[in-house]
């Protein structure tokens, strides 16, 4: 298990700009990336979260120990591939038909989009992470550890030191983890299941699991 | 030119012509629906209430696709409530259509129009006007930058790829004070910064948690301004609510309708239905205000003086509302909550 200090996110939209300040918060180093040049998002990351560094996709890539994927998921192609090689990717995207079209166009129909995204980057960690929890609750809920009313995030990896690292992540910023299975699980996360927009605690969240 | 905004509070409503229920159970049709609105403008009208806003949707279950027709019938029947559109879909239709369209609205109503311009929380209208999601960004980027050409009102040059190009275009009916022109935005950063860039105010359409969340945008908004070198106008909120006589009966008659609404979105996009402590915590604490009319006000007066904002638009008929319950809700609304919030808000400021 490595050690998290500083969280890169590539996307500065709704989730993107609210995991940053979540992350902040939390006293973490920040760089992230928009979907255009470092100066469209540099005023937004200077107000909105606060020494958030704005940077390019490849910069955030480089320059981070773990990267936050909170770009449209349809557009996960356009992502640095050799600068994400080797790194720890966290998968925070959705399927959402209202922007990507239709899920045929994007993804192999039946594969859990984490998996199309861990295929396409094949030399990255991929985890799917932060997912489920709306980006409102995302910045409402998030609580120091032991807090009885903690809510939990589900977490879906293949290697064991990758979920022990993004675990500790999700402690640290505010959720109780919870590893639910490999990525090949991970459609347990996704819209439509009754785990996706659960804002729950730990006990909550495993019995939604089970009811699957 | 673009007219400056007043810099005090205002105070409007909401709908996009959902269809309601009728005293004997069934839904209006949509004809019935869109009447209805035109009543409850007028209803406003004399109760002072500040401005009406209709929403532009495609979906079955709002009668509004058209909102500047619904609109223009407001307008003649109206004398002092600004008409606006609450969004005006841009990124799928024409800038100088829509430019047309509420400069015809402006000058019927004397001046009354407000054009507020979105991309809008549904995407039915690209594949209805065959525009491809694709181009999501690019539709909105080009179109507002056209728009914000047309409002000079002096013939336009301009060229991009969604739409032909212009030359030297002079454009009808010119109004008489310029267009009241906003921007709509949802919580994307980068819709703040660019309203800033043109010089647009804003309107956050806070629908959901805590309000609080949005005090940074209102921020951005200025500091963004500020770096354009345009003016940092006052900044307004949009958010849905249920008033009725007293806070249980407007809990109890609000559930089921907002459940019923946002359930039917949710399917669509994958969420689970809304539970009741959800819709509680959003009445507690989110972006629903809903109670009687000194909870609705004490709620409103604390988020526009939290956000610093100075116009509030109350969605008055989410779901298959009654509706005699929504001209009960207009009248709470002008006869009570817009005095009281304007109360508070002042003693707030002493």
């Amino acid at each position: 298990m490595s050690d998290v200090k500083t969280i890169g996110i590539v996307g500065a939209g709704k989730l993107g700009i609210t995991l940053a300040r979540v992350a902040r918060h939390y006293g973490f180093n920040v760089n992230i990336a928009g979907s255009g040049n470092a100066s469209k998002i540099a005023l937004t990351a200077e107000v909105l979260a606060p020494g958030a560094v704005a940077m390019s996709s490849e910069d955030v890539a480089k320059h981070s120990d773990v990267v936050i994927l909170a770009l449209p998921l349809g557009k996960f192609r356009m992502l640095p591939k050799e600068a994400l090689a080797g790194k720890l990717v966290v998968d925070a995207m959705n399927y959402w038909w209202e922007v990507d079209g239709s899920r045929d166009d994007i993804l192999p129909s039946e594969q859990p989009s984490s998996a199309a995204v861990q295929e396409f980057l094949p030399i990255s960690h991929v985890v799917k992470a932060f997912n489920h929890i709306g980006y409102h609750d995302l910045f409402d809920e998030h609580k120091l550890r032991g807090d009885p009313e903690r809510k939990a995030m589900a977490i879906a990896g293949d290697r064991d030191d990758d979920l022990k690292t993004i675990s500790k992540l999700v402690d640290q910023l505010g959720f109780d983890p919870l590893v639910i299975g490999g990525l090949l699980d991970s459609n347990r996360l996704e819209p439509g299941m009754n785990t996706f927009g659960a804002n729950t605690t730990i006990e909550g969240l495993r019995e939604l699991l089970d009811q699957q | 030119m673009a007219k400056k905004v007043d810099n005090q509070y205002f105070f409007g409503l909401d709908s996009f012509g959902d269809l309601a229920t009728k005293d004997n159970g069934e839904l209006t049709t949509y004809a019935e629906a869109l009447r209805l609105v035109v009543d409850e403008a007028i209803l406003a009208d004399t109760l002072g209430v500040d401005s009406i806003a209709l929403g532009e949707h495609h979906r079955e279950e709002y009668a509004i696709s058209s909102p500047e027709m619904v609109l223009a019938g407001i307008a003649t029947k109206t004398t002092n409530i600004k008409l606006a559109s609450g969004v005006t879909v841009l990124s799928s239709d024409d800038p100088v259509r829509v430019f047309e369209r509420f400069a015809t609205l402006d000058g019927i109503s004397n001046g009354r129009a407000q054009v507020i311009l979105g991309r809008g929380s549904f995407t039915e209208s690209f594949p209805l006007f065959g525009y491809d999601m694709q181009d999501y960004e690019l539709l909105f980027e080009e179109k507002i930058e056209l728009f914000h050409k047309l409002l000079k009102e002096k013939p336009v040059t301009w060229e991009g790829k969604t739409r032909a190009a212009l030359d030297n275009a002079d454009v009808f009916p010119k109004t008489e004070n310029g267009l009241h022109t906003y921007v709509g935005v949802g919580g994307s950063p980068n819709s703040i910064v660019r309203a800033a860039a043109y010089g647009f105010p804003v309107v956050l359409a806070i629908i959901g948690g805590n309000p609080d969340r949005f005090k940074p945008y209102v921020e951005l908004y200025q500091r963004a301004a500020k770096e354009f070198g345009n003016e940092a106008h006052p900044v307004g909120m949009h958010s849905p609510g249920y008033i009725a006589d007293t806070d249980e009966q407007a809990v109890e008659e609000a559930f089921p309708l907002f459940k019923e609404a946002m359930d039917k979105v949710g399917k669509t996009r994958g969420w689970q239905p809304m539970t009741k402590q959800h819709f509680m915590n959003e009445v507690k604490f989110g972006s629903m205000y809903i109670g009687s009319s000194e909870t609705v006000a004490k709620k409103i007066a604390r988020s526009m003086s939290r956000l610093g904002v100075n116009r509030f638009d109350l969605v008055y008929g989410f779901g298959p509302v009654k509706a005699s319950a929504r001209r009960h809700m207009i009248e709470l609304y002008g006869k009570e909550v817009i005095p009281r919030v304007r109360e508070l808000l002042t003693e707030d400021a002493k």
